[in-house]
């Protein structure tokens, strides 16, 4: 009792003296060891957004080869066997290794920040993530690199991906690297969830949440729903060319039609796990340069959440030729094209905030007018492909590729670039150039449209998908010469980007706290902020906090200066609760992610690895978990 | 919709390749099935791109400068927001109807798409790792036969194709004449289609089957009801004994030097089972299902090399001098 009363809390301190106590119990560890130790959800946010936007780099560049490879007829630059292995890598990197795990990597970093607290929940949690996403892509690239990349498609279907016509490691391969950005993947959704459930700022209620964690917030559960369906499809995949099961093998018993409705459980929801958080994205850079906060946020919540509901009664479009039951197929295009509702709801509120607004045309409000122009059409030929008739014509074509393309990138892409203008001052402590940023967007937005508005025109041509060459007579072409020319246009703009990137770290402009005059709390503290994200937790009286109390925003006090502590609130009206300790840095993370990954990797070779790669897996949780004799939670 | 408007939403998009329309499109559609498609797709074209103008000239209205009454960014103007509330949910109203009308409209052209004529003409096609291997069968046992790689159908009468697969899963598409249907490992589906008119309109499979995907294309044939039965009669029959010295000592190659180990020719010893028929392989289009065209020098060039054209197909190289290789293709393409 004695030395709890002499605990020093945050209210006996001044404002300087607090940072610099809070800064030094926060902070992560120097040196290399220390590096490799962090817990802060910033430092983690930070590795993943750079880790994934390498990946987006690597699988550019496999679109850029493909692109070459297709913009003449009978072009020889790719064998047919490499063409298959790139466009395999090119859609299994762009989902597993960027656009999932990007979202997720912005919503590491900023929802600690936009709920008001100081570290995500379950940090060393984080931290395991973060090494599995890292080391399941690695591993996937270094297996390309020794001609053992996978080549049976993103999608896999068997039976091409079982072991009498794949009889390499190469689907073993792809497989196991879905484990490891499943395993990255759930980690983060649990984090994301408890973190907005129970660590929100005081006052901060339902209705009060900022956009992008409500988004995030749908997203993780989207994650924790559809990632078990993928994680048993590429499981008994494995089983079945390790151990010869026969889940998939038709002359036992199996059916191939399974994998189809296991992978596309998942694989449609996973679109949306993309999209919802750039529509989040995309509703706080609008709120901030309209200049007033988001019409219909009630609208835009329930149609989140309605997205993620709906999300899960579509998969079978992907299935509309496999020979199903005909009014089962119709229903599910009335299921798919009923996306929309949620979708346009969202987007007559954005454009209904632009109009009463004052819009300041900076770059991220562009890339948000770019996304609506061109998900608006990728939303509209998803309503084509979702009807029987018109998918039987175009399923498996360049129309397809046209329309995932708008949605994805039109969609996700550049909302996220748009996020990237927008948080890189908060993030990096520096803005990007304006100037770069219009060149970029213009660059973006032009070579994307040229890339990929003739490949529409190309499908209903009869051109389809994952071919790796074509003959002069199809006419095919010219439109492929097009598109690739507006390929390289787009790629350039990434160029610009990256170069943005790096001459602004240097020489941009420097940001205080709220470059932008925006309205949500991780403008509240500094760019970048310290370990401990803010010095006293804020206190929320409104939606837009930092709008409606532009002076002093008020604060709570009574949290420990003396360790690491974060303040858990209820779950509906974010009322003070408890005072929980928040962990130290700590190395076993790591560990246990190399353990982990000797388990995966050994398992696609022997069962026995399943055996021999447990123990050391059970003595690193054992250390990650070792009691420390930490005090008991207190009121 | 009115015709004009029709006619000008298909001329927009057709407009930028009037001259490359080839044999194997969706916009050029030769067949009952393949027009209904389009005529369902003209018809979501238009509402879309009606859908599409309006929110992007809304979206520009809104982006237009003007004043506004306070820089305050929560001093928000009540009757607004009131209007915008309900125009928004007005709008998702409609959007909802939007969509329940085109569910009706698709389900109504995938009602007519997949009727079944009792009657049609049936065909049994098996996918392979990359070929078509092609069944007339159905009406009598003396008037069954096997082909590969090009179906021939008369105009006018229904054909229903029974879609199975050997090896992983494939999918058959002429998009001149319909949508496309998967040829699944371990189900038999079923697609039914009616040719409008003659022509030769290409194939290819569009589920991605490994290596040799790009390489796996066929011929539909449509013909007129009376040489659509006289093919058929003639196709019927085993191959005819070659005459010229050329061809047999072509026929005597065939079978000494493994050809017939994997290829059938009736009416003659050689009956393997592994690659296609080659009954009548004179008489068809192409070759390596769509690779070649059927031609002498095309046929030589894929019996001395087929991995160097079609690289990891099954079919080896034989070793053989000019002189025979000169005589395989003899006796080949005078299997009409």
């Amino acid at each position: 009792m004695a030395a709890e009363q002499r605990e020093i809390r945050d209210d006996a301190l001044d404002g300087s003296q607090l940072a610099a106590r809070l800064e030094s119990i926060w902070r992560t560890p120097s040196g290399l060891i220390g590096t490799l130790m962090s817990v802060d959800h910033k430092i983690i946010g930070r590795r993943y957004i750079v880790t994934a936007f390498a990946f987006l780099f690597l699988g550019g560049m496999l679109a850029i080869l493909m692109r070459i490879q297709l913009a003449g007829a009978e072009q020889r630059l790719l064998s047919p066997d490499l063409y298959n292995q790139v466009f395999t890598m090119h859609g299994s990197t762009m989902m597993f290794l960027f656009a999932v795990p990007v979202m997720e990597a912005f919503a590491v970093y900023l929802v600690p920040l936009m709920v008001g607290t100081r570290n995500i929940a379950f940090p060393r949690l984080n931290a395991f993530s973060y090494w599995m996403f890292l080391f399941g892509g690695c591993f996937l690239w270094i297996s390309f690199a020794f001609n053992v990349g996978p080549d049976v498609g993103w999608f896999a279907y068997t039976p091409l991906s079982s072991l009498q016509f794949t009889p390499s490691k190469r689907a073993d391969v792809w497989a196991q690297m879905i484990t490891f950005t499943e395993v990255a993947a759930l980690a983060v959704a649990v984090e994301i969830i408890v973190t907005v459930f129970k660590q929100r700022a005081p006052g901060m209620t339902l209705d009060r949440i900022p956009l992008f964690v409500w988004a995030m917030l749908v997203t993780a559960f989207l994650i924790m729903f559809a990632m078990p369906s993928i994680m048993i499809a590429s499981t008994s995949l494995i089983l079945d060319r390790l151990v010869s099961t026969r889940f998939y093998d038709p002359s036992s018993g199996g059916n191939v039609l399974l994998w189809q409705h296991l992978f596309w459980f998942f694989g449609h929801p996973e679109v949306y796990i993309i999209f919802i958080p750039a529509t989040g994205m995309a509703s706080m850079i609008l709120a901030t340069f309209a200049r007033r906060p988001v019409i219909g946020y009630p609208v835009i919540v329930l149609s989140l959440i309605a997205t993620g509901f709906l999300s899960f009664g579509l998969w079978v479009h992907h299935m509309f030729v496999t020979g199903l039951p005909q009014l089962g197929a119709g229903l599910f295009t009335a299921s798919s094209m009923l996306i929309a509702v949620p979708s346009g709801l969202q987007i007559f509120c954005w454009i209904a905030t632009l109009w009463d607004g004052r819009p300041v045309y900076r770059t991220p409000l562009l890339f948000v007018l770019g996304f609506i122009v061109i998900f608006v059409i990728g939303g509209l030929s998803g309503v084509m492909v979702a009807s029987v008739p018109i998918d039987t014509q175009v399923h498996d074509t360049y129309f397809v590729v046209a329309h995932f393309h708008y949605v994805l990138i039109g969609g996700a892409v550049f909302p996220l670039i748009g996020a990237v203008y927008y948080w890189f001052p908060k993030i990096c402590g520096r803005m990007l150039s304006e100037r770069l940023g219009h060149w970029n967007f213009w660059l973006a937005f032009c070579g994307f449209n040229i890339a990929f508005f003739p490949m529409h025109i190309l499908g209903l041509m009869g051109m389809p998908r994952r071919v790796y060459t074509y003959t002069p007579e199809m006419g095919w072409d010219r439109l492929n010469l097009l598109s690739s020319v507006g390929a390289a246009i787009f790629a350039l703009s990434f160029a610009v980007l990256l170069a943005n990137a790096i001459y602004s770290l240097r020489k941009g402009t420097l940001a205080h706290d709220n470059p932008w005059g925006a309205s949500t709390l991780e403008w509240a503290t500094a760019s970048p902020p310290p370990p401990q994200n803010f010095d006293r937790i804020p206190a929320v009286t409104h939606r837009d906090p930092l709008w409606a109390d532009s002076n002093t925003l008020p604060v709570i006090a009574g949290l420990s200066a003396e360790r690491r502590e974060v303040l858990l609130t209820s779950l509906a009206e974010a009322e003070p609760q408890i005072r929980e300790a928040s962990p130290e840095p700590s190395i076993w993370p790591l560990l246990t992610a190399i353990a982990t990954t000797i388990f995966f990797i050994g398992s696609i070779f022997t069962p026995w690895a399943v055996m021999w790669g447990t123990p050391p897996m059970a003595i690193t949780l054992i250390g990650w978990f070792w009691p420390t004799g930490s005090k008991e939670d207190e009121e | 919709m009115p015709a004009w408007v029709r006619s000008g939403l298909l001329l927009s998009v057709a407009l930028p390749l009037v001259a490359c329309t080839g044999s194997q499109s969706a916009l050029d559609p030769q067949g009952l099935q393949s027009e209904q498609i389009r005529h369902t797709f003209m018809m979501f074209l238009a509402v879309s791109g009606i859908v599409w103008a309006c929110v992007t000239v809304v979206l520009g209205i809104g982006l237009l400068p003007r004043k506004r009454i306070s820089d305050e960014p929560l001093e928000l103007r009540r009757p607004f927001e009131t209007r915008a509330g309900r125009m928004i949910l007005g709008l998702g109203a409609a959007t909802a109807l939007i969509v329940l009308v085109l569910s009706f409209v698709s389900y109504a052209g995938q009602r007519t798409l997949f009727a079944k004529d009792p009657n049609a003409l049936t065909l049994r096609i098996v996918g392979h790792q990359w070929w078509w291997e092609v069944h007339y069968a159905a009406d009598s046992p003396h008037n069954s036969f096997a082909t590969a790689n090009e179906i021939r159908i008369p105009v006018g009468k229904p054909v229903k194709v029974e879609l199975e697969s050997a090896d992983v899963i494939h999918s058959f598409w002429v998009p001149s004449l319909t949508g496309k249907m998967d040829l699944i490992t371990g189900q038999t589906n079923e697609i039914q289609f009616t040719a409008k008119n003659p022509g030769i309109y290409r194939g290819q499979c569009a589920e991605f089957c490994g290596l040799q995907h790009a390489h796996m294309a066929f011929a539909a044939i449509a013909l007129r009801p009376e040489e659509f039965e006289r093919w058929r009669e003639h196709e019927n029959q085993g191959a005819t004994s070659p005459t010229d010295t050329l061809a047999k000592q072509g026929e005597q190659l065939f079978r000494g030097r493994g050809c017939a180990l994997c290829h059938t020719i009736r009416g003659t010893l050689a009956g393997g089972q592994l690659g296609p028929d080659l009954t009548h392989v004179g008489s068809r289009t192409t070759l390596a299902a769509g690779t070649l065209p059927q031609t002498p020098a095309a046929l030589g060039a894929w019996i001395a090399d087929p991995q160097h054209i079609k690289p990891g197909n099954l079919m080896p190289q034989m070793p053989l001098q000019s002189g025979e290789l000169i005589a395989i293709i003899r006796y080949l393409e005078q299997l009409e």
